[in-house]
């Protein structure tokens, strides 16, 4: 296949190409290459072509939560929003703790055929916090990194050992940070906002001490760790001068850190009831310097789909989480290159490149010999975001009604179209 | 009144708050001459939905609805399909098929009256949600003071306690700084929430300091029952260090009044000495509420008179 006329983003620049895609990785990049016979051409004229999005930090809800999203409907929004490989968090029913379970996921994901769909392993048995998961058979099945998500492991021996452990299987931990005595049921940050709602808010400590003590564990121990959806200015400080003094951290955080503050909880809107919850202007600016000074990695969407039911309730009885998938690119595109001039290959880097890099995934470049995951998007098309189109189950977002440029036209995954944006637009523009 | 429900005082303007006041005193000089029978919700319906215990605000409700002529019926969760795992947005439509004009709900999770007024065509009126926001509350304290001294604006009231669990506070606070009143707040630093400086109150840093110059001293009732260990050591250093007695009121102005929502903790928030004293208003209280809740629900109904004939 030849993609002819989209401006294509490289690490050092952007650069009208075409691109040429032979058995499923990119063979060649040049101007004005010419249609071999019985070539299909798409013309991407007007498009920019970003290396594969990626995005490290997905909820599947499959099994166990198929009522919430299925792997099938997950992958479909995934290649919607612009994304050709996604990892899958372990919070399912049953916990991905063992390999019968990463298996699973992977076949179903197969069958799904679209993106590419890396499973995430517990680090401890049914995510309970005493004994290690199958780590070694979860590896061995196709597991690319261990994470507790949803809360932390709240015994620091534990995660010590865990640490150790999964370092002899190349597996790093995604630390999800929060000490469970200190939210203590608190439900959206404490500040202005908490108090006018009355709802119980939680200080950013409870984020920041467990992020604290990654990173001690991390120094001490001389291994990596990464860093879940940071959300408090103090808790980007903290992974810049763990960086500083050579710890090997990495870490994520997501576009409604860097879009939103706490001020959407007004009205009790449970779609912006995420954890860790929303914060104040002071930590949403730093988060964009943290993404801007390479404090922060990347960008992952933390998509947490959930049922309307689960949400069509009393604030604090609403499940926490937002369906992003589909708004991640549009949000950082239009607030980082948009709003706060960012270059397309810092953002193309931190939604691809680094994720790659941090998970040892291929892709992640459009360079010969990789495989051609390709994201395709007008970049200049100004849309608004209505969860009636999104096609995850999960409809829960408190971006409903925002405006943000950006439109994923096309998604390639080994040379494959995977999503068009409109099914009979092959060819026709 | 130009809405269909009162969730709280924060979204409510001066303009509202004094309509209801002055209504509420009409009617309770009209009470404190006797008389018990009124109108203003002949051939309505009104239900209690009460989640959590209550005893003078649902009483104070219950006879607010029957004295201005209404069909009142009450439920409390411990009762109800609640206990069968209905959710609020079923229960609420169910008394809305029942073609209910008044719902008034007490919830232990903030927000709830929002959720259910979003969902019912019924007025929802909030008799307390979590540790947002208290109303009626609130307006009844405002109706004892304008009472007391003819006018709410310019009073200085100082407020003792748990502000962090206190809707009653909250409530308090918007009502009394939009109509001019000024508020000081003190309490345990574990029970202080951020952001009341931006809120309007004065936020001390002693008891002294916040009574000083006060026209009304309020205590708060501290919610044993919600309280989780560790937030102080005990109830006599509660006492000592954040009620208010008879030393820390003369700080306060002279004669300067006594006020609590109720039920108080004796010795705890205040001094027995100071509850069954001269200055004390908190029976006088309980009268203003009947009264003011009258007048929620009398200018709620208002509006919708004719939508709904009375035969």
């Amino acid at each position: 296949m030849l993609i002819r006329g989209a401006d294509a983003v490289f690490a050092d620049g952007v650069k009208p190409c075409d691109i040429r895609i032979q058995n499923g990785v990119f063979l060649e990049i040049a101007p004005a290459l010419e249609a071999l016979e019985g070539e299909e051409v798409l013309h991407a004229e007007g498009l920019t072509a970003f290396p594969g999005l990626i995005d490290m930090h997905v909820h599947l809800r499959d099994p166990g939560f198929e009522k919430k999203e299925t792997i099938e409907t997950g992958t479909m929004s995934a290649v919607k929003g612009g994304f050709t490989q996604i990892c899958c968090m372990p919070n399912t029913k049953p916990v991905i703790d063992n390999k019968v379970v990463v298996t699973y996921i992977k076949a179903r994901a197969k069958e799904a055929g679209r993106c590419k769909v890396h499973p995430i392993g517990a680090i401890t048995e049914g995510q309970k916090g005493e004994n290690l998961a199958a780590i070694g058979g979860m590896k061995a099945a196709g597991a690319v990194a261990l994470s507790e998500d949803g809360k932390s492991v709240q015994n620091t021996s534990i995660m010590a050992n865990a640490m150790l452990y999964a370092a002899d299987f190349g597996l790093k931990c995604l630390c999800h940070c929060e000490d469970a005595s200190l939210v203590d049921g608190g439900v959206v940050n404490e500040g202005y906002y908490s108090t006018l709602t009355g709802l119980k808010g939680s200080i950013r400590a409870a984020e920041d001490i467990m992020i604290a003590r990654e990173l001690c564990l991390a120094g001490s121990l001389g291994l990596p760790v990464h860093i879940c959806h940071v959300s408090t200015y103090s808790g980007v400080q903290l992974i810049r001068e763990a960086k500083a003094r050579g710890v090997a951290v990495t870490a994520e955080t997501c576009p409604h850190y860097f879009t939103l503050t706490d001020a959407a909880i007004m009205g009790f809107d449970t779609n912006a009831k995420v954890n860790p919850p929303l914060r104040e202007e002071r930590d949403r600016l730093a988060v964009i310097e943290g993404l801007r000074d390479g404090t922060l990695d990347c960008i992952a969407s933390d998509h947490a789909p959930h049922h309307a039911d689960d949400k069509n309730v009393e604030f604090n009885y609403a499940a926490f989480g937002i369906s992003g998938l589909e708004t991640s690119f549009a949000l950082s595109y239009t607030e980082l290159v948009r709003g706060n001039g960012f270059s397309l290959p810092a953002l193309s880097a931190l939604m691809s490149a680094r994720p790659a890099s941090i998970l040892a995934l291929a892709g992640g470049k459009i360079e010969a010999g990789q495989p051609a995951d390709l994201t395709l998007a007008d970049l200049n098309e100004k849309w608004t975001v209505d969860p009636a189109e999104f096609v995850s189950k999960g409809k829960n977002t408190p971006f409903a009604g925002r405006e943000v440029y950006g439109r994923v036209k096309y998604t390639l995954v080994d040379g494959r179209i995977v999503y068009r944006e409109r099914e009979d637009a092959a060819n026709d523009r | 009144m130009k809405r269909k429900d009162i969730l709280g005082l924060y979204d409510m303007d001066a303009a509202e708050i004094d309509g209801i006041l002055a209504r509420g005193l009409a009617f309770k000089a009209e009470l404190k001459a006797g008389r018990k029978v009124f109108h203003a919700l002949a051939g309505r319906s009104m239900v209690t939905l009460f989640y959590e215990n209550s005893t003078r605000t649902r009483c104070s409700f219950e006879f607010a609805g029957k004295f201005l002529g209404g069909q009142v019926v009450n439920i409390s969760a411990a009762a109800s399909s609640v206990q069968k795992g209905e959710t609020l947005v079923d229960t609420g439509k169910t008394l809305d098929a029942m073609k209910t004009d008044v719902i008034v709900i007490r919830h232990p999770a903030g927000g709830a009256p929002h959720l259910l007024a979003k969902t019912v065509k019924a007025h929802v009126i909030n008799a307390g949600d979590g540790m947002n926001e208290h109303p009626s509350q609130a307006l009844l304290d405002m109706l004892t003071m304008r009472e007391n001294f003819g006018s709410v604006s310019g009073l200085k009231v100082a407020i003792l306690g748990d502000i962090s669990h206190s809707r009653v506070a909250k409530s308090n606070l918007y009502g009394l700084t939009k109509l001019g009143a000024q508020v000081s707040v003190y309490g345990p630093r574990t029970l202080m929430p951020a952001g009341l400086d931006a809120m309007g109150a004065k936020v001390c840093s002693s008891r002294e300091e916040a009574v000083e110059g006060a026209d009304v001293v309020m205590g708060l009732r501290i919610q044993l029952e919600r309280q989780k260990a560790g937030n102080f050591p005990s109830l006599g250093e509660y006492a000592k260090y954040y009620g208010a007695d008879g030393e820390v009121m003369k700080y306060a102005k002279p004669g300067a009044l006594i006020m609590h929502p109720g039920p108080v903790n004796r010795g705890v928030e205040l001094t027995s000495g100071l509850i069954d004293g001269p200055s004390s208003r908190i029976e006088e209280q309980v009268l203003s509420g009947v009264a003011v809740r009258m007048a929620m629900l009398s200018l709620l109904v208002k509006e919708d008179q004719d939508a709904y004939p009375r035969s």
